[in-house]
């Protein structure tokens, strides 16, 4: 392993592969500030200039670089507009964008900085560690169990939505699994749900989904409500600082969640987003008292849970690519496919045969979340003029901003109409105080979720495999306590309430 | 009845017509070699259909109790105070951006972008032309160029008309 690290060390530090970490990194980061163009449409845009590059070392450099540059990005447009153009960091938005409304916006991008880099670090040593033995660990799942892990995934989340609203949760994870079956499934080559109109045929694009979701209502509250956006407005962004008794909070949600995240990024379709929003509930669960009360209005610990979780989340979804030559997510399978453009095939014997690859990236990703370190701390202040601008220009900026992500993704007019369309019923949702993050992830998981429950009933000729996989079986075990758990506690804490006034 | 039922009504309704849809019209397409399969293109919506209806009936008839109401705070967004908002702005923009649906292609990225940001912050009250004007022109020109040149996405800059 030394002698890899000597090799990655030579070929990281070339003044050609140093340049471009740099260049990755800030192209990611700018891109990715914009609200809709997540990593893996800045990825798929970069792929052309990285294959004309022809050293794949330096293609993948960059590639990574633009990766982590775009999720950094997404986490300062949660912040500062509410609007996540990465699913990953959609729960940054939960406590990021309420201390930006509170006036601590510059101390909100700092900490989600600093535990962006925590992550990123701590996740780029665990992969050095455990790249070669965790590849076992994925292989021992199979289509069942994704589909049981995916299945935990949502009801998790809905779980963990909030107090009495677990079924509303587990409703627009419903709506979202369903909005997922518009369109040709992957295993069935069949359109479904398309009323008979082409523009559904290739189903709903997770940009637009996103947009309408969340960048549209909060904009349209904007409108609504203009004494909303004023409080966070008038402030300057000069408090970067956060004082030492938030770094002592910070520092072991930073560490549990950067290994966490890690760990779940391996599974290959649980990325950085389920790790984000995992790492946010058990922080909230682990919290007590007044600190779980703060989760959702501008919360230290939920602002750092997210960002370390899904920077680790995202280092450690290079594993299964890098070991396996499987992608674990979107963002790693267009990666795949610009590697294998380069005559690379990653894979087992990535390691043997070009260990120049393997480790130059590994090393590229030290010097990359230095690179963000260094170079978004001191653009924080600018990055943060955004809220500065008036509201009268700022709001059409933002709606201009959400068609145009719609619109670059698809190059489709339609795609524009079903945006606002979407968009006004999740500004009715809002309203009736329904939770839009379950939708959206039940959306993003849908597609994966069929294909490895059609699989597995396809291998077992029905829904044997429930009953024969005992880690499947567990894992829904698991799901369902899960979704039962908190109405089971309200109940028994509702009984003992009447008990006590019984025996009064 | 609240809202948030309300909306449990619609999609309790919504997913029987998609039950409908998926029970009752998808399984005859199959081609008979398919349905030895034991899973279908129908399987999992018909799942999702009935999940969909009991979860939206539990909010619909309030199984599940809230712990704890609290009373929502001045700045939170509340339909019930949605007459002192302002909504006609809110749809004027909304109808804006259907426009701009429609007008991004035949029209040209250049003049519809261009327009629907004058407009949009001439419906937010904004009234000073000489700012709106040239911000919204420079704002639709570098977009365009970054779009276009940097990125290679192709985006028609002018009217359909010019042969672009």
């Amino acid at each position: 392993m030394l002698e890899g690290i000597m090799i990655g060390l030579s070929a990281a530090f070339s003044i050609q592969n140093l340049l471009m970490v740099i260049a990755g990194c800030l192209i990611g980061t700018f891109i990715g500030m914009l609200p809709g163009l997540g990593p893996m449409s800045i990825i798929a845009i970069m792929i052309p200039v990285a294959i004309t590059l022809g050293d794949p070392t330096a293609a993948l450099i960059l590639l990574a670089g633009v990766y982590y540059g775009a999720i950094f990005g997404g986490s300062t447009s949660s912040i500062l507009l509410n609007a996540p153009g990465v699913a990953g960091t959609v729960a940054t938005s939960f406590d990021g964008y309420p201390m930006a409304l509170k006036g601590e916006a510059g101390k909100a991008l700092t900490i989600a900085a600093v535990a962006s880099f925590a992550g990123g670090t701590i996740g780029a040593i665990l992969l050095m560690i455990f790249a070669p033995m965790l590849s076992t660990v994925a292989l021992l799942f199979h289509s069942a169990e994704y589909f049981a892990l995916m299945v935990v995934g949502l009801s998790a989340i809905a779980a963990f939505a909030g107090t009495g609203q677990v079924a509303k949760a587990l409703m627009m994870t419903i709506l979202g699994l369903i909005l997922a079956t518009v369109g040709e499934g992957a295993l069935f080559n069949m359109p479904r749900f398309t009323l008979g109109l082409m523009d559904l045929q290739s189903g709903i694009s997770f940009i637009t989904l996103a947009m309408a979701m969340f960048a549209l209502p909060e904009a349209m509250f904007l409108v609504l409500n203009p004494a909303r956006g004023a409080t966070g407005k008038s402030s300057e962004i000069s408090n970067l600082r956060f004082t030492k008794d938030e770094a002592k909070i910070m520092a072991p949600v930073i560490g549990r969640q950067s290994v966490q995240g890690f760990f779940i990024g391996v599974l290959p379709g649980a990325g950085a987003t389920i790790a984000s929003f995992l790492g946010y509930a058990v922080e909230r669960n682990i919290a007590k008292g007044e600190a779980q009360a703060e989760f959702g209005k501008g919360s230290v610990r939920g602002l750092a849970a997210p960002e370390s979780a899904n920077n680790a989340a995202c280092t450690g979804s290079f594993v299964p690519l890098l070991t396996l030559g499987i992608p674990g997510s979107g963002t790693t399978a267009i990666l795949l496919g610009a590697l294998i453009a380069l005559n690379v095939t990653p894979g087992p014997r990535l390691m043997t045969d070009t260990p120049e690859i393997f480790w130059a990236v590994i090393i590229s990703m030290f010097i990359g979340n230095l690179v963000l370190l260094i170079l978004n701390l001191p653009l924080i202040p600018y990055i943060a003029k955004i809220l500065a601008v008036p509201r009268n220009f700022l709001i059409p900026f933002i709606l201009f901003f959400t068609l145009m992500g719609a619109y670059i993704g698809q190059n489709n007019a339609t795609e524009l109409l079903i945006l606002v369309g979407l968009g006004v019923v999740a500004t009715i949702l809002r309203f009736a105080d329904y939770p839009l993050a379950p939708l959206l992830i039940g959306f993003i998981l849908g597609t994966m979720l069929e294909d490895n429950f059609a699989r597995s009933m396809q291998l077992y000729r029905g829904l044997d495999f429930i009953l024969e996989r005992p880690m499947t079986m567990g894992l829904l075990v698991l799901a369902a306590v899960l979704v039962l758990l908190p109405s089971y506690r309200a109940r028994r804490a509702r009984r003992r309430a009447e008990g006590v006034a019984d025996g009064d | 009845m609240a809202l948030d039922r309300w909306i449990a009504l619609v999609f309790v309704v919504f997913c029987c017509i998609y039950g409908y849809l998926a029970f009752f019209t998808m399984d005859h397409l199959l081609p008979p070699f398919m349905q030895r399969n034991p899973v279908w293109p129908s399987t999992f919506p018909k799942l999702l259909a009935i999940g969909g209806c009991i979860v939206g009936l539990v909010v619909l008839l309030g199984l599940e109790k809230p712990e704890n109401e609290s009373e929502p705070s001045a700045s939170d967004i509340n339909y019930r105070r949605l007459h002192e908002y302002n909504l006609g702005q809110a749809l004027l923009l909304i109808g804006l951006m259907v426009c701009y649906a429609l007008a991004l292609r035949p029209a040209g990225f250049l003049i519809s972008t261009t327009v629907f940001l004058v407009a949009g912050s001439f419906v937010l009250g904004e009234r000073k032309w000489h700012v709106m004007v040239p911000v919204a022109l420079i704002a639709a020109g570098s977009i365009w160029y970054l779009v276009q040149e940097v990125l290679g996405i192709f985006l028609r800059p002018f009217p359909y008309f010019m042969g672009v």
